[in-house]
């Protein structure tokens, strides 16, 4: 983890003042972790806690779709990056790319519809991109069957 | 077996099953916990079931599954199944999915909307 806070690079649309990558296994243990870690990273920031919290839940889904469906039969590697950046306005935003090599989604736009799953058998709500869209101020998905997803997170953090 | 990271205490009386669920309910920890409660619900055969939320300190759209799920077993039973004390963010998901109203949600033995 890199916890260098100066400037790292300029970037279109803000500059990067901090950036965190992890690598986890598909493993359904790793799911706490995984947005625990992100939570935390964040809270440099000292945004709300209500914010933290939403992250917290974002995150999980994103995770919980790469290890349920991305890498349904078998266990791959997430790659989750995170960057701090600088908004014009002062404030501090947080972009959360959560990222798989797995199956990839054959129709993302209908995946992203509420209550649609591929998974119903074993409980599972289909709410997962809704769950995002809603605790999240921006959510990217791009995906390519047999190569991958990867989701991507927008999150305004604080004001100043 | 993998820890995990929710749990829970139950009691039985009067034909009332409750839950006191604990820690956080995602997709890893819901697995775990609707088997041993699809177990004491069918063997209990209780005329309602309650799931006491306010000991979950985190839950994602996994925990909609775990409780719908729950619901439909107590739906098939023909008996209820309530929900105690959830906290905003897990009202939100419930309304997100079009089931705020579906639920029988209960606020501190305050019945808020069913």
């Amino acid at each position: 983890m890199n916890g260098n806070s100066q400037i790292m690079k300029k970037k279109r649309g803000g500059e990067i003042v901090n950036e965190m990558k992890l690598r986890l296994p598909s493993l359904s243990v790793n799911e706490g972790m995984a947005r625990a870690a992100v939570s935390a990273f964040c809270a440099q920031c000292d945004p709300p806690m209500s914010e933290l919290a939403d992250i917290k839940c974002a995150v999980s889904e994103a995770v919980t779709n790469c290890i349920v469906h991305g890498y349904r039969d078998t266990v791959g590697d997430i790659y989750i990056t995170v960057k701090i950046i600088s908004d014009d306005d002062g404030g501090k935003s947080a972009r959360i790319e959560i990222k798989d090599n797995g199956c990839g989604i054959p129709d993302v736009e209908q995946a992203r519809m509420p209550l649609y799953t591929t998974d119903a058998q074993n409980e599972r709500s289909g709410m997962g991109f809704t769950v995002m869209e809603s605790f999240c101020d921006k959510v990217k998905v791009r995906s390519r069957c047999g190569k991958g997803t990867t989701v991507v997170l927008l999150k305004r953090l604080c004001r100043r | 077996m993998t820890r995990s990271n929710c749990r829970y205490e139950s009691r039985f009386e009067d034909g009332v099953l409750e839950f006191r669920l604990l820690g956080e309910i995602d997709h890893h920890s819901a697995v775990n916990v609707r088997t041993e409660m699809d177990e004491e619900i069918c063997r209990l055969r209780p005329s309602k079931v309650i799931l006491e939320l306010c000991g979950i300190e985190f839950m994602d759209s996994s925990g909609l599954g775990l409780i719908m799920g729950r619901y439909s077993l107590m739906q098939r039973l023909g008996g209820t199944l309530t929900l105690r004390n959830p906290n905003e963010r897990i009202v939100k998901i419930f309304e997100l999915a079009g089931l705020g109203r579906m639920i029988r949600i209960e606020n501190d033995s305050k019945e808020v909307k069913k």
